[in-house]
């Protein structure tokens, strides 16, 4: 991974969130399922306890791998950000930069050392629990990131709840009516709204609903003192931007899944049946396409946390997004370390998820031959 | 001063100046209320402060890094939490930039300006109830200049060689004479904080006129009046809310639609259209800051000064001032000081766009071949475009301008100040003096023409001594002359400050000491029902 370390995660899920492709999504659930070889070098007890409960089996690796995979993602973020031209000392001061105020950064924060010593020197903290401190605020990474990762779930939460049913029954009615006028209307609003750019869907929200109608609540500030109805007042407007964006790709994805199975021959024996339509679409096919539906959804929802930080400036939303951004700027390493290891958390969290709900919805999936 | 006051009238007749600015600044360079009044074609009308409400600012700068120090105030947000919080122990006047007392009440140079004591102001309370003292102050000031320090302040505070307490009063001895000590001191860093920050540098306390509340960097900061203020003429509103507005459009929709009071950094491309909004105020401030293409003098082919010539002719500073800026700005003449500096030189001829000059002096030079020059929009906003127009105009001179587009990230480190031809940005500082001494001596850390010349050296030092002004005036005007003439500083144009507020801010104080009055837009406003 080059200079942009880890400014990359987001960027990717924003072209995954983009592209309407369900190959994207396909690829990034088998990337995570690749651990297969590293499960059979182990002796028999491991095969035995796989075959009695092959979902606990399955959990016990990935959780394994992700210990693993985490590992990596810190290596290479640390990596990324020494690539990155000039170090905090140098970036931080910027234009008023000093020789002298320079060395003393650098030798109060420990840059003097090698990169290897400074790297361990942070495995060892963060293998305690302990992320350190922020070099540039001198706060607590912690304490920083527990406020800003709650804005930024608190945001995600509600842009899933609304989002997610809605694309899921949008795509039924689109199935149901599939070629006729509610499907092409259907179709062709989601697609405008994925093809704008998201800052620009907010910006036409603001102008209507701030600036000309006065109705909406701007910027969407959230601090302490706010109480539970003034937050969700406040987020109405980045939440509305976030689920016009991610509608159309889980809406297409249901829709075009579902299409797929109702092909196929028992939905047809079904309908020879005389079952009625929204039946067959609920009860039949559903089922049976929910695993790449539930691919897309786990992106989506993983996008939402980690790849909104357009959305979050426009609306001046204190999220995780800019937080890190921030950091990276100035190269703060352990704001970079620890925001990008969150995030890869969720990554690696949300499709795990996913690819055990995939096993649970399809039997053929739940006992392998 | 002519050329400045046709200056402000032309501002005036582009809307960009109220009646009250235009007075205001007219009266602060010797011209009668009368004279200006004519000018303008009706008098003043003061303007009695009203106390109370809460004043909403959205601003651009923040960051989740921003230190609570001051001593690590870097963002334009950070500047003005600290002027709302803390109190310096000299401001400078808003309107003639000459040093006024804060905490310091009064001070007394020795004859060769080399050893300075200042009464510390009796009665001033911090916002935690300590009674602010001598020491206090000492230890501040010992906090920026010890060698472990990491302040931005660093560099002004270089020249200062001991600090100590006589009584009750501070005196500060200088490695050499500096007759403008007390405006340095008037650096935004320097807030006087109690035990000097040793205890607690983020505290945030200090006796300033309001209290800090609540501070979350990168996103908001609260704050009330400070009710036992030691000035009353400051601090109008209850509260002061400060959120972090980093995206321009943001700014002006939480303006226009009125969740904000005051903006900053409106850019000269949208300013138009803001000023239709029938709520709005645009409040443009000329100052100091300039936007500069610099050439390193000791490196080829810059070092010859025939090419310097040819590139400083070869700049069409007129139409860059009018694509760039919006026209929100003065043209530059090649040395880095304008009107609004105290002594400065006036009657320097204009340099003007000349394309035959400039292929005269690029045929003198016998350099062949483009010249590279290297931008990125974090020079200044709009330095990408600013750089094609100077290869337009360039190219009508014959001259063959390569423009090469660099990483905004890390800009500061690896172009500025390293390659030989950048374009660049200076925030002005508060005397020429400064000014000359943080960028063209030969020894300075940024000096980033790589002017290097003994004489300007020696006059330097000898007017930063000099008490009498009329002998300074003309060392400064010297100075200007070499800059302008043998120095590698293309100086298009100094920017004005623009700022908006909706119409019931009032008392805003236009001051050329620095963006957003100076940092104190929020101490020195009220609002108006």
């Amino acid at each position: 991974m080059s200079g942009g370390g880890p400014a990359h995660g987001p960027e990717l899920t924003a072209t995954a969130a983009a592209g309407d492709s369900p190959q994207s999504a396909g690829a990034a659930g088998s990337v995570a399922s690749s651990g297969t070889p590293f499960v059979e070098a182990r002796p028999s007890i491991w095969a035995k306890f796989a075959k009695s409960s092959p979902l606990a089996a399955l959990i016990t690796q990935r959780l394994a791998l992700s210990v693993a995979l985490l590992f990596a993602v810190s290596l290479m973020i640390f990596g990324g950000v020494e690539a990155l031209p000039g170090d905090f000392a140098t970036t931080y001061l910027g234009q008023s930069a000093t020789p002298q105020a320079v060395e003393n950064i650098r030798k109060e924060l420990g840059l003097d050392q090698s990169a290897t010593t400074r790297y361990f020197q942070w495995l060892g903290g963060a293998l305690q629990g302990d992320f350190g401190t922020s070099w540039a605020s001198r706060n607590s990474v912690s304490e920083q990131i527990g406020k800003r990762l709650g804005n930024s779930l608190f945001l995600a939460f509600f842009a899933a709840i609304i989002s997610v049913p809605l694309a899921v029954g949008l795509g039924m009615l689109a199935v149901q009516y599939r070629n006729r006028l509610p499907d092409k209307i259907i179709n062709v609003v989601s697609l405008a709204a994925i093809s704008l750019p998201e800052f620009f869907v907010g910006y036409l929200l603001i102008l209507f609903f701030a600036v000309q109608m006065g109705v909406a609540t701007f910027p969407a500030t959230v601090y302490e003192s706010m109480t539970f109805g003034q937050r969700l007042s406040a987020i109405a407007l980045p939440t509305a931007t976030l689920v016009l964006v991610v509608l159309a790709h889980m809406m297409r994805m249901t829709r075009a899944a579902i299409l797929n199975v109702m092909s196929s021959a028992y939905v047809e024996t079904a309908e020879l049946k005389g079952l009625s339509s929204l039946r067959i679409i609920a009860k039949h096919a559903a089922p049976n396409a929910v695993a790449p539906v539930i691919n897309v959804i786990a992106l989506n929802l993983a996008y939402l946390v980690v790849g909104v930080v357009v959305v979050e400036v426009v609306f001046v939303y204190p999220g995780m997004g800019q937080y890190m951004v921030d950091a990276v700027t100035v190269r703060d390493m352990p704001v970079v370390q620890a925001c990008g290891l969150i995030f890869a958390a969720f990554y690696i969290f949300l499709n795990m998820f996913a690819d055990i709900l995939a096993i649970i919805a399809n039997p053929r999936l739940r006992h392998p031959r | 001063m002519t050329d400045y006051t046709k200056y402000l009238t032309s501002q005036v007749t582009l809307g960009k100046m109220n009646r009250r600015e235009f007075l205001g600044r007219t009266a602060a360079f010797g011209i009668t209320l009368a004279a200006a009044g004519t000018m303008f074609d009706t008098a003043a009308r003061a303007q009695e402060p009203k106390r109370g409400g809460n004043l909403k600012l959205g601003l651009e700068g923040a960051a989740a890094t921003d230190s609570k120090d001051p001593a690590k105030a870097l963002s334009q947000f950070m500047f003005v939490v600290g002027r709302n919080w803390g109190d310096m122990l000299v401001e400078s006047e808003p309107l003639t930039g000459q040093p006024v007392p804060a905490l310091a009440e009064s001070w007394e140079p020795s004859a060769d300006a080399a050893t300075w004591t200042f009464t510390i102001r009796k009665g001033v309370k911090f916002h935690d109830g300590k009674e602010l003292t001598v020491d206090d102050v000492i230890k501040t000031l010992q906090r920026h200049t010890d060698e472990k320090s990491e302040s931005g302040a660093l560099g002004v505070m270089k020249s200062i060689k001991e600090i100590k307490a006589d009584g009750d009063k501070l005196v500060l001895v200088l490695s050499e004479g500096n007759a403008d000590l007390p405006l340095l001191l008037t650096d935004y860093h320097l807030i006087i904080q109690p035990n000097g920050g040793l205890d607690d540098p983020n505290a945030m306390i200090g006796t300033g006129p309001y209290k800090v509340v609540n501070f979350e960097a990168g996103v908001r900061a609260t704050f009330e009046r400070n009710k036992d203020d030691w000035r009353q003429d400051r601090g109008y509103v209850d509260t002061v809310e400060m959120i972090a507005m980093n995206d321009a459009t943001a700014r002006i929709a939480a303006l226009s639609s009125g969740q904000v009071h005051y903006i900053n950094r409106v850019s000269p491309k949208t300013v138009d259209l803001l000023k239709r909004a029938p709520t709005v105020d645009i409040l443009s401030t000329s100052g100091r800051g300039h936007y500069v293409f610099i050439m390193h003098c000791n490196t080829a082919p810059f070092d010859n000064n025939d090419l310097r010539m040819a590139l400083k002719y070869a700049m069409d500073r007129e139409t860059m001032l009018e694509k760039v800026l919006g026209g929100y700005g003065k043209v530059g003449n090649d040395f880095p000081i304008n009107e609004t500096y105290a002594l400065f030189p006036e009657g320097i001829e204009q340099r003007a766009y000349d394309p035959d000059k400039a292929a005269f002096h690029y045929k003198k030079s016998g350099h062949s071949g483009s010249v590279l020059l290297r931008t990125s929009d974090v020079a200044f906003p709009g330095a990408v475009d600013a750089a094609v127009l100077y290869q337009e105009s360039a190219k009508k001179a014959g001259i063959d301008i390569e423009v090469k587009r660099e990483p905004g990230d890390g800009y500061w480190s690896n172009v500025w100040n390293v390659q030989p031809f950048s374009t660049s940005y200076w925030g002005g500082r508060p005397t020429q003096d400064q000014m000359y001494s943080t960028a063209y001596l030969s020894t300075a850390d940024w000096n980033d023409t790589r002017f290097q010349r003994e004489d300007f050296d020696k006059l330097l030092l000898e007017a930063r001594s000099e008490l009498d002004e009329a002998k300074r005036k003309e060392m400064y005007r010297t100075m200007a002359m070499m800059v302008r003439d043998e120095g590698g500083l293309i100086l298009p144009m100094f920017n004005d400050f623009v700022n908006a507020s909706s119409k019931s801010v009032k008392g805003y104080v236009h001051d050329i000491g620095n963006d957003m009055s100076n940092g104190y837009v929020a101490t020195r406003v009220w609002l108006e029902a």
